[in-house]
Parts: C-alpha cells; structure tokens; sequence
C-alpha cells in the first residue's frame, strides 16, 4: 500500500476529568480504533457528541486538546509513526503535512492581525514558498473559494468578514501550504443551511482540485455523504461501522447507522380538518425598544386547536421575536393577537392568570430553562401549585403522572437537572408545559442542541402527546427535516417577514418564491450526489436568467 | 466528607480567633489597660507571656482584647456591607430601569476614589468613635458587594428558567427568593470571606494611622502603632499583633476557598 | 469622525465629568457630616464669640454652593487654600511633598512592574507547576497582610538585625540620587511587594485567558514554535489586558503610599493627609483627597484609552 498516506493503528486516547470534589480520574475516550487513508481520499468521522470524532481528527496531527493524550497505538503519517513525535518532529509536520480547519472559524483566527498574514504564516514559516508566492497561491485560493474581491480580501481584518466567509478562508488557510491531509472539524455546522451548501461545495471543489487527502469530522451523515468516500461511524469513542459512503448509506450493517440514516426520514401526514382556530396572529408589526426597524413586519398567521404551525427561518429571521410577541415578553407596535377565542393584551404585565396557563413555551436550551436548585418535582410541581392549587401528595402524584406521559417513569422526581441527560431535561421541560393544562406551546428550536436521534425521540413524544390532549404547537426551528416529521401548516421567514405560508403540503410543493427555493434545495439530503446536482442545477438556472 | 488540610488549619485557626474574641475577658490573664509591670517592652516571661508593651502593660491581655476589638468591629461593617450591598443588588438587577441607573453610577462615582482616601476625608469631620467605624467602612464596602450581587443577579435574570416564572406569571418575591437568591448564594457567600479579611485590614490600617480605634482601647492595628518605637531598638512587641492580623486573615482566606469549591460541587450546582 | 477617536473623546470626557463630580463629592462629605470645623479647631472650651468669629473668617457662614463654587475656581487656578493649622499656603506644601511621593512611587513601579509581568510569563510557562504554585501561595498570603505589617517586619529583620537600610526615610533637596535611593531602599522595597504578587497573578490571569483562545490552538497546530506563538498571537492580544492589570495596580500603590508614608516618616502626600485629617484641617484634607482622587482616576483613564487603541475593531472598523 505505497499509496497510503495516514494509517491508525489500535488507537486509545485517555483524558484526566476533574469531578469537582472527587479525585481526577482518567477516563478512556478513544478505545482501539483503526483506520486508513489513502493519497487524495476524503474520510468523513461521524458521531453524535462525546463520539471521540474530533479526538480522532486532532490526533493526525499527534494534538491532544486540553490535557487530552494520546496513550496507546500508532499513528503513521506517510510511513512515520508521529503519536510518539515531540518537539521540532511535530512541528515539522503541523502547518505543513497536515492542516486543520475548525468549526468556529470567528474564534480561530487572530483578531489582531490580517488575514492575509495569518493564511500565509505556514507556508512561509515552514519555506514552502517565499511571501510573493504565497500570497499568489492565497489570492488564487481565495477566488477558487468563491470569496469576494480575492485580489484585496486579504487585507481584511477578521471582524470585518461575515461568518461563512472566515469559515472559507480557513480553508484557504489550511490549503495554502498545500498540505497531504486536511482536518476539516465541523466546518459548516455553524453556519445557516443556505450558507452551508455554498462551503460545502467550495470545500469539495477544492478538495478535488488540489488532490488532497482529507478527515471530514461532522454529526451530519448527510452532509458527511456528499463530500467523503470513506466514512467511520463512531460512537462511545468505540467504531460502530466503517466502510465506503455507499456502504455506509445505501446498505448500513449496524442498528446504529441505520437508526442514523434513517433519522431525518420521519413523515407526518397534515391534518387537514377545519376548526376556529385557536391562536391568530394579526398583522403584527414590532420593534426592539431603543432601535429604528422593525424585527417582525405585518405578519399574519393562524393556528387550529391540536395542529402544529412551523414557523421555518434562518438566524436574525425573526422567528424567535414571534414567540416574544405572543407571549408578551415584546408588546407589538401594531397588529393584535388573538387566543382561545379573545384578544391578547400585548403586554405580559396585562394579561390574566388563564391567558398565561394557556399559552406555554418550551426552550432551546434545556440546561437553562431549568433552575438548577430545583428538584424535577418543584419545576413540574410548581405550575401545578400556582394555577391549580395542588398541594402536597395530589401535587405529587400529578407529576408522577405527567413524568408517565413523558416516558421517564418513576426515581426522577427527587433529581436535579445536573443528573439529567440533554434528552431527559428537555422531556422535564415538557412536562413542565403540559402541567399547565395549555391550549397551545411554543416551542422555540427545542430539538437544535439535541443530537439526531435524540431529537427524533423528542419529536415523537410531542405528536403523541398532540393526539392525546389535543394541544396546539408553535413550532420554531431553523431545520426543515423537522418541520417535514412535525407540522401541518409552515409559514417561511425571512428578515422579518412571513414571505411564505400554508398549508404544508402547499408550502413545499413548486412554485416558489426564490427564497423558499433557495431554502429548501439547501437543506443536505441523505443521499450521494446531491450536492453535484443541487451546484449542477443552480449553475443551469443562472446561467438560464 | 474530607476536608483538605489547608481548610483544617485555616478552621483551626477562624474558630480559635473568634472563641479568644467572645471570652476574652475570662482568658485574659491581665485587664485590658492594666498596667502591671514597672518594665515597658519586657521579654516574655512566665507571668507575661508575651511581655509588657510600651507602657508596661500585659502585651496577651491586650492582644486577646485587641482581638475582640478587631474582629467585632470587622464583624459588624461585614454585616452592614453585605446587607445593604445585596439587598441593593438584588433590586437593581431586578427592578432595572432607572433605579439600577441611579445606584449604579452612584457606586461608580464612590469606587473612583479609593476607600482608604474617603474613609480619611469623612473621619477628618466626624467623630472617631466604634460605631462611626463600623458605619464609614460598611458603607464604603458595600460599593463592592453591591456590583457583585447586581452582576450576579444579572446573570441570573436573563436566564431561560426565570423568564418561563415571569410567562408563568409568578410575582416579584418568588423571582427574587426561589428563583434568583439560591443560585447567587454561593458566590456571595465565598465573597464574604473576602469582605471581612477587608475589613480586618481596613480597620488595622487606620487604627495604625491613629485614625480609628483610639486608644485606650486596645486593637490590632493600634497595638502595632504603640509599639512600633520598639522596632528600632530591636523589639519585636510590634510583630505579634501584626502577625495576629495576617494569620487571621489567611486563615478566613482558606475557609472561604474552601467553601466555594465546595458549594459550587454540590448535587444540582453549577458544576454538578 | 472615525470611531476611535470619538471614543477617546467621549472616555476623556467621561473622566472629567467623574473628576468634577468627586470632587463634589469630597467637598459635600467634609460639610453635611455633623462635625465643625471651628469647633474642632478651638477645641470644646471655646465660647460662642470667638466660634462665631472663625466661622465667619472660614466663610462657613455662606450657603454650600457658593462655598463649593470658591473652593472649586481656587483649585483650577492652582489655588488650594490656606491650611487652617498652620496658615501656610497648601498648594506649595503640596508640591514638594507630591514630587517625594511621586519619587518613591515611580522607584517602586519602576521595580514591580516589569518584575509582575516577568513572574507572570514564568507562571503561565510554569503553569499548574511548582513556580506557579509557589505565585499562588505568596499571593495568599500577601493580599491577607497590611501594608504595615509587611513594612515592620521588613524594618525588624533588615534595618535593625541586619542593620542595613534605614528605618527613616528623610530625603531632601540637598541629597544626591544615590543617598536619596539608599533612603528610599525600604519603602520601595515594601511598596514593590505589596502590588508584586496582586500584579503577577492578574498578569497570569490575563496572559492566560488569551492563551486559552482558540486562535493559539490554530497557531500551535500551525507548527510554530511557544516563542513565535507568544510573540506573534499572544502577545498583540495581551497588551490592553497587562496595561490594564498594571494600570489598576499602580492605583492600589497610590493607597499603599499613604501608609508606607507613615511608617517610614517619609515627607510626602500620604504622612501630609494622615497629619491633616487627625488635625481635622479640612481645606488640606479636601485638597489632598483630590489630589489622590485625581491621579487614581488619570490612571484607570489610561488603561481605557490603551485598551481602546489596541482595539482592532474599533481601529478597522467594517
């Protein structure tokens, strides 16, 4: 195999955690993984969080983050074994043999010098090529990439480039010194999906044409699919399957992986009955206090008792101001709305006892919407107390049962929300709503910081317990393979307006406007060659116009 | 539970501080300002322990009453600076608008200019009597607990779990006692360590200025004043109250490290 | 206007304004507090005449406003009173006294400062290892101990056991350089270890919160070398945060002065204002207190205008 460029043989990786009030202890999270790669060849490493896939990556360049170690196995890089590197070895080999492209690329550039300066520090440092050359090669990589004014983007300074474009010149970064190998760690998962194609296929682009070998780390398989020919399913720091992307898609071997192929593949048949509906949003207008535009422009829309409106949009959409304006927390400037058959006062302050036990709000951040002093019986029991009156053991068997509802079961009602999983807390937060007895909840981006199959389980606990108690949803998420799993009706955002909604059917069936179709042929599909035909197509409408 | 040696020696040494404060009139071998010896600056013997000071009085008796002149004194200005700080806090993290407005940047105005300086203009028009102490440094003091609780209760207020209590429409008390109070407790407690180390030197120092505790009254910072001529000739009367603040002070400084490692790792805390 | 210099104006303004209103400050707190000035002076035995008499040659008679407004335009012509005990001019006393301290603090800055930043980078080099561990431990101990105490001990073992240095600081106009820094040896020497372990671990703690960025992971994975990294990356990320750490430091010295002043019977500012106050003579309490005030306000403006320079979002904006 003279072709192989990076081999890894029975790798352990071993870290010291620091429980507070207990003595460190050293914990294993890379056991006995192997792998190969050839010259030109793109590896995609999959898993959910605490995989080990970063770990995984960072140790091509013999790095451990953060008192990480690489304790057992070998690394061999063009033939060398580089785990056991030190010093000038090491350095010889990072910036040089291999780069590194992280997730936060507004994070790993240096605020203080140019971009210019930092995208070529390797290539000279290491005398690959002399200042003029490199800055020739970071121009021409700045254009290949698909950056504006390549010729001057180097003068910038990093605050002064959007988010997709530093993500993008961290690419450049890495392939000036014209490398062997690249670790691209969880390049695009920062960025908003319609942004993400566009580096996705800049990445790829680039990746073909410099020939270089690359580890693509994300939690997205079918973003992974599009840009790898190998990948590795990992979990638990252990390899669950590896093999070539068809494999892996096509025909997955693992329970696992096809639970993982098959998450985003959830469909919900709308609801189509007709009802008064339950919540209207009228012609609402509102701004920040203190600022001169509007966040929300005359949006309009209404939801049934028991359906579920996703309300879709990316960062700064506006979709999140929505949820405030309902539930008080931004009074509108114009426009009313209208619950249950009686209109809101726009503010919190105003409104009575049962307009705010109808109305409940589930959160992005589970960790954060609970009080971490409170016992999951005091966070469930309370609204129990406080619009119910319920005290002590009908307080207490009231939350047993909602616990039931949630599928947690009995032994929580004592915990806090440290000693909960992500999926858990979020389950708890659930709960909490439903206590309430509401006619209609928010949920504001409620799976986003869950990992896939998690979210899934999330999903098909709020639709059963649609069924069952006949709740509305307000379903706010910026990832359109949840709204396909969840909603009846969509209504599409974009810099404030509602620029598309229906029924959701409608909504996602031609024609559309061009940012609905922008949207929705962004958005990765689990399949190979997608982002060929999605790049083929909108190359064909352009040059169509 | 294990307790860390440093924490062992630092509780050792509070308790022993603060049991020698409460009983000293029934420890101390000598009245406060007896004088009991014709000999000033004596060597410790059997019958004075530490010697005779500049007066020929019992230098322990004076340094066990001189403790509880200082720890009390240092004890009261942390309550008053702790009370009126968070409770000033608390409101202005709270209530915002512009009651956090005007507290805010009147604690700014106050904290530019140095509190041993201030202290040193008011005392140049009032009385220096214990209770004006303890007022002048509480208050001066209570400009730094105050930004802590408001920066803390801050934090605290924009988090998601006390927005979903105001949607539930809970009132202003169980914002402020269930929701925000028990997550701020700990690093207000931690501080309060700090704050009465604070004072321990504060006081000391103007009492060594001859600004606070005055004489004949005995405290740390003044018995370091009257014996400080001794110095000179080589006569160390001086370092044993100057020692006594220093090892009270480090000792608080374990306990409150000690403390804060401690709650912050408890079930259900930040670090849980 | 480009932003950077709109923000140094507004800073500098903001300084002022502060400025003004402490002096308000001092002014209102050596007036609404219930003691007397003429009383303290004459003592309680005085009789009514001749308290009358003081207060009205004081001008205590006129409303606070119109006192405050004298005192005020006195001070910006450089004009600072008379002092009540000794009915000298105060703004002479206190220039050369202002020159003594300035002197021993400029010594003492001069020692500490690069030394805090020199044990700084040892400790983070160091970091979690003994050198480190050792910083931790002294700063401990140093932040629990007074100024005084520090002084004294320094005074019993050096002066006296050791017999070298002196106990008294008397410095005057006649001395050469040499004589005045031998004089001054031991209040720099206690001034320098009273800010030394509060400006080593700031300078830790700021040093290391811009090695912990991502962006030296990048420069590390970049195959550099520490030094490279440290010179390049860390060290054009670190200067607003060191300036700020010595900034606030040199201000805790301006405090520290006072007391060491005391100890050493040094003819500068802090032995002038501790004197004063228990005199209880106002005009020269209020003069130094603004005094105090004003060079710890110059000092925490500094490290705001270095911070807004060093800024490169405010230096190229978008």
């Amino acid at each position: 195999m003279a072709d192989t460029l990076l081999e890894i043989r029975d790798l352990k990786i071993e870290a010291t955690v620091y429980p507070p009030g207990e003595k460190p202890q050293d914990i294993v999270i890379v056991d006995g993984v192997s792998l190969a790669l050839e010259k030109g060849k793109v590896l995609g490493l999959i898993g959910e969080s605490g995989a080990g896939k970063s770990t995984i990556g960072l140790s091509a360049m013999s790095y451990g983050r953060g008192g990480v170690r690489l304790t057992g196995g070998d690394i061999l890089l063009n033939g060398r074994e580089i785990r056991r590197a030190r010093g000038s070895a090491l350095r010889a080999l990072r910036g040089h043999e291999v780069t590194y492209v992280a997730q936060s690329a507004a994070a790993a550039f240096n605020p203080a010098k140019r971009l210019m300066e930092q995208v070529i520090e390797t290539s000279l440092w290491h005398g690959v090529a002399s200042r003029a050359e490199a800055e020739a090669r970071a121009v021409a990589l700045f254009a290949k990439l698909g950056l504006p004014d390549p010729e001057t983007f180097g003068q910038r300074y990093p605050h002064q480039v959007s988010g997709g474009q530093l993500q993008r010149a961290m690419t450049a970064m890495a392939l000036c010194p014209e490398p062997d190998l690249v670790i691209f760690d969880e390049p695009t998962t920062a960025l908003d999906v319609t942004t993400q194609i566009d580096v996705l296929a800049a990445i790829k682009e680039a990746i073909r044409d410099t020939g270089v070998a690359a580890l693509y780390i994300t939690h997205d398989l079918a973003v992974v699919a599009q840009v790898s020919d190998d990948i590795m399913v990992l979990r638990n720091g252990k390899t669950v399957e590896y093999g070539p992307v068809d494999q892996i898609i096509n025909h997955p071997q693992e329970d696992y992986t096809r639970a993982l192929v098959s998450v985003r593949s959830m469909e919900h048949p709308e609801k189509t009955d007709e009802a008064e509906s339950v919540l209207t949003v009228d012609h609402v207008t509102a701004r920040y206090r203190g600022t001169h535009f509007d966040v929300l422009k005359d949006v309009t829309v209404s939801l049934q008792p028991g359906h579920t409106l996703a309300v879709v949009g990316e960062s700064g959409s506006g979709k999140s101001t929505l949820a405030r304006a309902i539930t008080g927390l931004l009074p509108p400037t114009k426009g009313a709305i209208h619950f249950a058959g009686r209109t809101l006062s726009p503010a919190l302050a105003q409104r009575t006892k049962d307009d705010l036990r109808e109305l409940q709000m589930i959160y992005q951040m589970a960790d954060v919407a609970m009080n971490p002093r409170q016992t999951v019986g005091t966070i469930i029991g309370r609204p129990l107390e406080f619009y119910f009156g319920l005290r002590g053991e009908a307080k207490r068997k009231r939350v047993q049962e909602l616990l039931d509802q949630i599928e947690m079961g009995e032994g929580y009602i004592d915990r806090y929300p440290a000693e909960l999983s992500g999926g858990q807390k979020q389950r708890v937060c659930i709960a909490r709503a439903l206590a309430a007895k509401p006619k209609l909840i928010i949920c504001d981006e409620v799976t986003s910081a869950l990992d896939p199959l998690v979210a899934d389980g999330i999903l098909k606990l709020l639709l059963n317990l649609q069924e069952q108690q006949n709740v509305a949803y307000l379903f706010i998420t910026h990832d359109l393979a949840t709204v396909r799993a969840i909603a009846d009706s969509i209504a599409v955002m974009y810099q404030g307006e509602v620029v598309r909604y229906g029924p959701k059917a409608s909504v996602l069936s031609p024609p559309f406007d061009d940012y609905t179709d922008l949207l929705l042929s962004s958005v990765p599909e689990m399949r190979i060659g997608w982002l060929e035909e999605v790049i083929a197509h909108r190359k064909m409408e352009s040059a169509g116009h | 539970m294990r307790i860390p040696l440093a924490a062992l020696i630092g509780l050792f040494f509070t308790a022993l501080f603060f049991l020698t404060a409460i009983f000293a009139p029934w420890i101390a071998p000598y009245g406060m300002a007896e004088v009991v010896s014709r000999d000033i600056w004596a060597p410790s013997s059997a019958e004075f322990l530490l010697g005779t000071d500049n007066l020929g009085r019992d230098l322990l008796s004076r340094m066990i009453y001189g403790g509880r002149t200082t720890i009390f004194i240092a004890t009261a200005a942390t309550i008053l600076s702790f009370t009126t700080g968070s409770v000033l806090g608390f409101l202005a993290a709270v209530v915002g608008g512009w009651v956090d407005q005007v507290l805010s940047r009147f604690v700014d105005l106050l904290m530019s200019i140095p509190s041993l300086i201030f202290a040193l203009v008011v005392l140049s028009v009032m009385p220096v009597t214990v209770p004006v102490l303890i007022v002048v440094m509480g208050l001066l003091d209570s400009t730094r607990v105050y930004r802590l609780a408001r920066a803390v209760a801050v934090d605290i207020n924009v988090m998601d779990y006390v927005e979903a209590a105001k949607l539930r429409g809970e009132g202003r008390g169980w914002i402020i006692f269930r929701e925000i109070l028990p997550n701020a407790l700990s690093p207000l407690v931690a501080e309060m360590g700090l704050r009465f180390i604070f004072m321990v030197l504060f006081v000391s120092t103007l009492s060594f200025l001859g600004l606070g505790v005055q004489p004949p009254m005995a405290d740390w910072g003044g018995l370091v004043k009257e014996n400080a001529d001794g110095i000179v000739y080589g006569i160390g009367a001086a370092l044993y109250p100057a020692i006594a603040i220093a090892t009270l002070a480090i000792s608080v400084n374990l306990v409150a490290d000690w403390v804060l490692n401690r709650t912050t790792s408890l079930k259900g805390g930040r670090g849980g | 206007m480009s932003p950077v210099v709109k923000l140094l104006a507004q800073r500098i303004a903001l300084g002022l304004l502060l400025l003004f209103l402490v002096s308000i400050l001092i002014f209102v707190g050596t007036i609404i507090l219930p003691g007397d000035v003429a009383q303290s002076i004459l003592g309680q035995s005085a009789t009514p005449e001749a308290l009358a008499n003081l207060r009205r040659d004081l001008g205590l008679n006129d409303p606070p406003v119109t006192r405050y407004f004298n005192w005020l335009f006195g001070v910006l012509q450089g004009d600072l009173g008379t002092a009540l005990t000794s009915g000298q001019d105060i703004a002479t006393q206190i220039g050369a006294r202002l020159g003594n301290t300035l002197f021993l603090a400029f010594w003492a800055a001069v020692i500490s400062v690069p030394l805090a930043i020199f044990l700084g980078l040892l400790a983070v080099r160091y970091r979690d290892r003994w050198p480190d561990k050792l910083i931790s431990g002294v700063t401990l101990a140093s932040i629990s101990v007074p100024e005084f105490v520090i002084a004294y001990v320094l005074i019993f073992f050096v002066a006296v056991k050791l017999r070298w240095g002196v106990s008294v600081a008397t410095i005057n106009d006649s001395m050469s350089l040499g004589d005045k820094l031998y004089a001054i040896a031991l209040p720099v020497a206690v001034l320098t270890l009273v800010v030394l372990a509060h400006m080593m671990r700031m300078t830790r703690a700021a040093i290391l919160n811009v090695m912990q960025s991502a962006y030296i992971e990048t420069a590390e994975l970049k195959g550099l070398t520490m030094f490279t990294i440290i010179r390049r990356h860390a060290f054009p990320n670190s200067i607003a945060p060191i300036v700020n750490v010595v900034m606030l430091n040199l201000a805790y010295l301006v405090v520290g002065v006072v007391v060491i002043e005391v100890v050493f019977v040094y003819p500068g500012m802090g032995q002038y204002l501790v004197d004063h106050v228990s005199k209880r003579d106002v005009p020269v309490v209020q003069a130094c207190g603004l005094i105090f005030a004003a060079v710890y306000i110059g000092l925490n403006l500094v490290a705001d205008v270095v911070s807004i320079l060093t800024n490169p979002r405010l230096r190229h904006p978008k």
